[in-house]
């Protein structure tokens, strides 16, 4: 029997910072690439600035919402603060993604330092660049497009550069 | 072939597109999290809906519609079903003729809510069909299945959903434009929906019936479904549980049940049977466990440790393996704050500067009570703080209880301060009373809602606007005071300490907009005025 192989990726950030915007375009582009996705978050009052965190799992058949603790592939943590935190969602050798892996002064916009994540994220995953693109312009409005996709770029090439 | 459409939804988004797909003639409920979303999109999507005051008038209004011969969505969050449970438990003796679902969005682990009640139990407790959906498909396909049980045995139905569920994307296939047109009409039926207590006693026995006869449907209901494997472990469960527990024990013999209440208690004796041994593994209250205990079947329960919180995969396997050990406190992250610039933090400020006694109510505003404000002595229920408040006036030292303030929210008065404010008047205290009404012209709490204060309906149009002034006027205060908390801090400081010092019940509105809704309220009112 083949194995169930879900992938899991966790993000973590600050309130406003766009965390959960971020996890809307991984689950759409997994959505989008014929994977089974859930997607789950945790916002409530938190939207006042402070931690927030959403899963995204994606494979051939998904359960659970929730990625389990120390189960995490992917950490993409938006905000430096946040990392001691949410570090024990990390599997060992999981991959932690976080500001510090790409060149921020090289970001035309601070507030996509979401997609800009994501580009890094995507340097990892069997998703084609256009469905990741797709994901992003159908959430976002076309005037954060251009930005974004510069975001996005910079962060998909950070691995090589 | 047409191809069939797949989405990605949050539970919340797949009620809505259920509501459109049913025809659901009537959405109306009152905000609160995790529920708010459903009417947001039904409406977006271009259904009817609407915010009532409260969840209790929402309801009533949902009882007409659905008396009326329409099919009614009514959605609240769990603490909501309390301040609705008046007309629930009688609703469901005079039973509808439309249909009538309402929505109850239950909060285990209290991501923003001030308890995690259960409200499977309102289900036993009132005589209401309860349905429990474990993913974004099922509460698309239970919103259907509600509407067709309401209508079948003329009965209210409650879809229990929970945060995971509300929240969660997952993949839906919306199904087929099926249910029938309805064309509301009125039809005369004394006995049937006047409760006085000659034709409530009938009722009674009426629901009864009916329930009896659902029950007697569920058993063979394929919604409560059976996965036989290993024997030696059959599991019992409902709602998002299902998902942990298949993934925690993929091996396990599994009894997902759909309808919780009423239980088809004969199935789950026959699965019961079936295995070795056999536990229930559910979020929040053991109520299926308690039921079917009461049933006479012999199974196993979860420790109560797991009864607090949510439950995921680990501590599913931990339930199984019967370890109840203490568990590692989830890391804390960073505490939620009031918005730089945000309208209440002057009111706070002052309150605190003045070390007065502040019976507090919900919404952003109960921030207040964490530093650097610290300014908050009670926070209960919504509507609580006037009552609270009066409450400590009448029996505090007078050095003491000429401190206490009440402090609610605009939203929050509409909601259940406004017979508080009669209390006021009625059964004065002898120090007076000092109420604040922080007018931001939202419900921030939950996402800028609009409500009767802010003059907007729903999906933001212009309607009739409450009068705070005028109405405290008619109740009866005279002191009445408006003041922008932001630009005019000192006034307000003054207003509030004259107000503390002449003993006569004084009314205090802080009107500034919300920082996150002010753009978006010039940009309706931008609108309004070009129409
Ligand atoms: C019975 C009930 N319904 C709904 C809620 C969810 N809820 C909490 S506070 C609130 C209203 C907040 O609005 P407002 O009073 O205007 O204060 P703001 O957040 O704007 O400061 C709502 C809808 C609740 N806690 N209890
Ligand atoms: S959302 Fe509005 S009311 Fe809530 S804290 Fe921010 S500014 Fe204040």
């Amino acid at each position: 029997m083949k194995e169930n192989k879900v992938t899991n990726v966790v993000f973590a950030g600050l309130g406003g910072q766009g965390v959960l915007k971020a996890s809307d375009i991984m689950s759409e582009a997994a959505f989008a690439t014929g994977h089974d996705v859930k997607k789950s978050e945790i916002h409530g009052m938190s939207q006042r600035g402070g931690s927030v965190s959403s899963d995204v799992r994606f494979g051939e058949e998904v359960f659970s919402p929730m990625v389990p603790s120390g189960k995490a592939d992917y950490l993409i943590v938006l905000s430096p603060d946040q990392v001691e935190n949410n570090r024990a969602m990390l599997k060992p050798n999981g991959v932690l993604i976080t500001p510090d892996s790409i060149d921020i002064s090289q970001l035309p916009n601070k507030r996509s330092i979401n997609v800009a994540l994501l580009g890094v994220l995507s340097s990892y995953l069997e998703i084609d660049e256009k469905t990741w693109k797709d994901a992003i312009h159908g959430n976002l409005s076309e005037k954060l497009h251009e930005i974004n996709d510069q975001a996005f770029a910079l962060g998909r090439q950070a691995r090589q550069g | 072939m047409i191809e069939t459409e797949k989405l990605l939804l949050s539970g919340n988004e797949a009620v809505a597109r259920a509501a459109l797909d049913c025809g659901v003639g009537l959405g109306t409920g009152y905000p609160g999290t995790p529920s708010t979303e459903i009417l947001e999109n039904f409406s977006l999507l271009g259904g009817k809906a609407q915010w009532a005051p409260n969840e209790k008038v929402a309801l009533e209004v949902g009882i007409g519609a659905a008396f009326a011969g329409a099919r009614v969505l009514v959605t609240m969050k769990h603490v909501g079903l309390n301040v609705a449970a008046d007309p629930l438990f009688t609703v469901a003796y005079t039973g509808v003729s439309g249909a009538l679902v309402i929505v109850s969005a239950d909060d285990p682990g209290m991501a923003s809510s001030q308890n995690e009640q259960d409200n499977r139990h309102y289900g036993r407790a009132a005589g209401v069909v309860v349905l429990e959906p474990s993913d974004s498909q099922q509460a698309y396909d239970l919103l259907r299945e509600g509407l067709e049980i309401s209508h079948r045995w003329q009965v209210p139905v409650i879809l229990r959903m929970t945060t995971r569920v509300c929240h969660s994307k997952t993949i839906v296939t919306p199904g087929k434009k099926n249910l029938p047109t309805e064309v509301p009409h009125f039809k005369r039926d004394v006995a049937g929906r006047v409760m006085i207590p000659a034709y409530a006693r009938p009722a009674h026995r009426k629901l009864r019936a009916k329930l009896a006869e659902i029950e007697k449907w569920n058993e063979s209901c394929a919604l409560n479904e059976v996965s036989e494997k290993d024997k030696t472990l059959g599991i019992i469960c409902s709602g998002i549980s299902y998902m942990h527990v298949r993934e925690a024990a993929p091996e396990a013999s599994i009894l997902k049940l759909t309808i919780t209440y009423p239980l088809p208690l004969e199935k789950i004796r026959k699965f019961v049977d079936s295995v070795q041994r056999c536990i229930v593994i559910e979020e929040g209250d053991p109520f299926l466990a308690q039921c079917i205990r009461a049933a006479g079947m012999e199974v196993e329960d979860k420790d109560p440790i797991y009864r607090f919180g949510e439950l995921n995969v680990a501590r599913v396997k931990r339930i199984l393996a019967g370890d109840n050990t203490p568990e590692a406190a989830p890391p804390k992250g960073k505490p939620p704050q009031l918005c730089v610039g945000c309208p209440h933090r002057n009111v706070f400020e002052t309150l605190r500067k003045h070390e007065c006694i502040v019976a507090g109510d919900i919404g952003c505003y109960t921030l207040g009570v964490l530093p650097p404000f610290e300014a908050m002595d009670s926070c209960v229920c919504m509507g609580a703080s006037i009552g609270v408040g009066l409450g400590l006036r009448h029996v505090l030292p007078d050095e003491q209880a000429k401190k206490v303030v009440s402090v609610i929210g605009d939203s929050t008065f509409v909601h259940s301060g406004i017979t508080g404010m009669v209390e006021m008047m009625y059964n004065q205290p002898k120090t007076g009373h000092v109420l604040m009404i922080l007018d931001n012209s939202t419900t921030a709490m939950t996402g800028l809602q609009e409500h009767p204060g802010t003059g907007r309906t729903l999906n933001h149009q212009p309607t009739h606007q409450l009068d705070y002034e005028k109405l405290a006027n008619a109740i009866g205060i005279e002191r009445v005071f408006v003041v922008d908390p932001f630009k005019n801090m000192a006034d307000l400081e003054k207003i509030l300490v004259e107000s503390l010092e002449c003993e006569d019940p004084t009314l205090i509105i802080t009107r500034r907009p919300c920082l996150l809704a002010a753009k978006k309220i010039k940009q309706y009112e931008e609108k309004a005025n070009q129409a």
